[in-house]
């Protein structure tokens, strides 16, 4: 990029301004809380929709309205009230504090701890920051760069006004709406997310991640994220971010589809953080997630998640393995402390032949929390010489939280070969002992034993995305060995 | 002569495990350059004596004092006490899966330097330090970048404990049976080692049930540890003594005094 200079910067900024300038607008004419067939139309209107999707939406809302909340989940909670929503804010580009003083201490602190520069502080909080000079130039030429190779990387919004095509081809082709409660809540009322495709045979030459799209459009409470990933094509998506993230919705329902074509390969990395109510279990934000990816021929998926927050988590990212050859890869890391639960795994579904998949996960429970791996793997009678292997670890931090693993497995193919290890271990004393006893103090021995246990996982991760997880794994265990 | 530095001075220490009293008034000075050994029968409270000293929290030390270089050992916490130059050779060296040797090493002797109010190590610095080290017990590099004792056969670990000895440059060393489950050709190389650690400024407490370690690492002392005291102490014949009339008669011994 050539110079990129203050003005540059200024225009930019105003243009973000404008872009959600209407903010104002919009609050001074409030939707109603709520959920009808009218508030689908005002949001579709509101969003300058074309017909096929408010169609789409419609469609899902009378489907979700005749489906009940699932309750096999290893969780308990207050069932949010669907009634007491607001189905449509603006985005949130507008401060949530009014300055850095408000801001609380603890979270602060947190924020020192995970090595963010305080001008990324600021602008994670919220807080209005005159100038954000880097991430914003980062982001500009970031763009260009990938414009120059064809890659699309936008919002969803952005994408359904630009490529309306490419939306209306892929949308919901991998996750229908009728899939679940949740997905189907999320199609008809999604508001925003993100839309990437890459094109055939380019191999995306950096990670993509939505930590560049903050600025653009706050994450929404009902996301909706789409990635295409063409014939022979890469790409490296990353999602979320380590610094914990605050949000007044207690519910959050997205639904992330990926779409890996001949002989294309996508790897997604998650880092979820959001705010796990305080320490007797108060507040904190239920996340009932949708994920899943289709491989074609030769195609590769691999979700690698690190999830440390939430009050109640429900999520199993799943690969269905359609195309011959294909592999699908699980990593995860779910920590649990104080009364989080989380409820997470993956489902294989091998329907080509010699499709492969591997699972390996990572739960570490601390505090009064229950962690739960729920996997499905499933050959159908299709997937000659499939095969699989599974292992499910977990980790517990005190004698007063709960571990447990639900492993399915559904085998219609006898040439498969399917394999499943399991150990659930109490963190040793012994091995804290013997780091305390070569001079370590006691909270980096347990980061080093937590972070060593969970390095398979830790591993995939892009290098930077990597020692940030290892930060956040310590400080969401920090004090609960007991 | 000018009297030598106090390395640790334990004096009448009883301690016990969940209400048993395993110590029962221990007393034992130890000078610096000096090496003293503790034998005794199994149950004795040898290996009992090594985990008080390194502060494990089961024990419960009930009376006693013991100075550490001059300093209050027991007010310490176990971290501090390894800060402060104090080192146990583990008799079953613990696993750490997913960790490097290397990486353990390094958190260990950044937190030891920063004690004494030093930098940290830079890398360049600490893999020559390792290289050096680690020729002191012949402990194959490979093992090095491992994860800490992870998969070592019996031997590794022990010539482990004393690389981690030579890396950390302890003041005090206890080696809790480290000739255990040594061949005989790894037996002379561990003693070869810790020999070359000795020093005027430093002091090593070898606990061991077999003469031939002390063949190897000469004791100025001797001590026989029995039921929960030092009952016996003696020089390095001493150790002779026992291998060739055991224990027997120095519980004969007490019963007639
Ligand atoms: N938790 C416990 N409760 C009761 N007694 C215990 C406990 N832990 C250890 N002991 C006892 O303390 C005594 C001393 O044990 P220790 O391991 O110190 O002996 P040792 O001299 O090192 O023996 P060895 O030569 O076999 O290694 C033993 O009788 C042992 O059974
Ligand atoms: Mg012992």
């Amino acid at each position: 990029m050539a110079n990129y200079t203050e003005d540059d910067l200024a225009k930019d900024l105003e243009q973000q301004e404008y872009k959600f300038g209407f903010t104002t607008d919009i609050e001074s004419d409030k939707i109603p809380k709520g959920l009808n067939e009218d508030i689908i139309r005002l949001i579709s209107k509101k969003k300058e929709e074309p017909e096929w999707l408010l169609e789409y939406r419609l469609k899902a809302y009378r489907v979700w309205k005749n489906m009940v909340e699932p309750e096999w989940a290893h969780v308990e909670y207050e069932k949010p009230k669907f009634d007491e929503i607001i189905y449509y804010a603006a985005p949130k580009q507008k401060k949530k504090y009014e300055s850095w003083d408000d801001v609380e201490p603890e979270l602060k602190e947190t924020m020192k701890k995970l090595g963010i520069s305080m001008e990324e502080q600021k602008r994670l909080t919220g807080v209005a920051v005159d100038f954000v000079m880097d991430s914003v130039s980062v982001a500009t030429s970031f763009k260009e760069k990938l414009k120059e190779l064809g890659i699309i990387f936008c919002s969803f919004s952005e994408a359904v006004q630009e490529y309306p095509e490419l939306v209306k081809e892929h949308l919901g082709t991998v996750v229908p709406m009728t899939d679940n409660f949740y997905a189907a809540l999320n199609s008809a009322v999604f508001t925003d997310g993100s839309f990437c495709y890459i094109p055939k045979g380019v191999k995306c030459p950096m990670e993509l991640s939505t930590y560049f799209r903050i600025n653009e459009s706050g994450t929404g409470q009902f996301e909706r994220t789409l990635v295409v990933a063409d014939e022979g094509s890469y790409v490296s998506y990353l999602e979320g971010c380590t610094a914990p993230q605050r949000d007044e919705n207690q519910l959050h329902a997205a639904v992330v589809e990926l779409i890996a074509k001949d002989n294309a390969e996508i790897k997604y990395s998650t880092v979820q953080n959001w705010y796990p109510g305080d320490k007797d279990g108060k507040g904190g934000v239920y996340n009932f997630v949708t994920k899943r990816g289709i491989c074609e021929r030769n195609a590769k998926i691999s979700w690698t998640q690190v999830e440390t927050g939430s009050a109640v988590t429900w999520k199993y990212p799943s690969c269905i393995l359609k195309g011959d050859n294909s592999v699908g890869e699980f990593y995860s890391v779910a920590v649990t402390n104080n009364y989080q639960q989380a409820d997470t795994g993956t489902k294989m579904i091998h329907l080509g032949k010699n499709t492969k998949s591997t699972i390996i996960s990572k739960g570490i429970s601390a505090g009064k929390s229950q962690n739960s791996y729920r996997g499905l793997v499933q050959v159908h009678a299709s997937a000659d010489h499939a095969r699989n292997f599974s292992q499910c670890d977990s980790l517990l931090m005190t004698d007063k939280c709960g571990a447990h693993t639900f492993p399915y497995i559904e085998c219609k193919n006898k040439t498969a070969k399917i394999e499943h290890e399991a150990t659930t271990s109490k963190i040793g004393e012994d091995q804290i002992f013997y780091c305390l006893q070569r001079g370590i103090s006691e909270e980096k021995a347990i980061s080093m034993i937590v972070n060593g246990y969970c390095k398979e996982v830790l591993n995939q991760l892009p290098m930077e995305f990597a020692v940030e997880a290892q930060k956040l794994l310590t400080i969401s265990l920090e004090g609960s060995v007991g | 002569m000018t009297q030598k530095k106090k390395i640790i001075e334990i004096k009448n220490l009883h301690a016990s495990i969940d209400g048993k009293e395993i110590l029962k008034g221990l007393t034992l000075t130890i000078n610096a350059g000096e090496v003293h050994a503790i034998m005794g029968p199994n149950g004795a409270g040898k290996s009992t004596l090594a985990s008080v000293l390194a502060g494990r929290e089961e024990y419960e030390v009930t009376e006693g004092e013991v100075l550490f270089d001059g300093v209050n050992l027991l007010e310490l916490s176990p971290e501090e006490r390894a800060r402060e130059g104090l080192f146990l050779a583990f008799q079953y060296p613990i696993e750490i899966p997913g960790v490097s040797n290397i990486n353990f090493l390094r958190t260990a002797l950044n937190e030891i330097r920063e004690h004494k109010g030093e930098t940290p190590i830079s890398a360049k610095e600490f893999m020559a330090l390792v290289r050096e080290k680690s020729k002191i017990v012949e402990l194959d590099a490979k093992l090095a970048s491992r994860s800490v004792n992870e998969g070592f056969s019996g031997g590794e670990k022990k010539k482990n404990e004393i690389f981690q000895m030579a890396m950390l440059n302890p003041k005090l060393a206890i080696l809790d049976e480290t000739d255990s489950g040594l061949d005989i050709d790894a037996l002379r190389i561990v003693a070869n080692g810790v020999n070359k650690l000795r020093s005027d400024e430093n002091a090593i407490m070898v606990i061991t049930h077999y003469q031939r370690l002390l063949d190897y690492i000469v004791p100025d002392f001797v001590h026989v540890l029995y039921d929960g005291k030092i009952v016996k102490t003696g020089g390095k014949d001493l150790a002779l003594e026992l291998e060739e009339k055991g224990y027997d008669w120095i519980k004969h011994d007490l019963v007639n005094n």
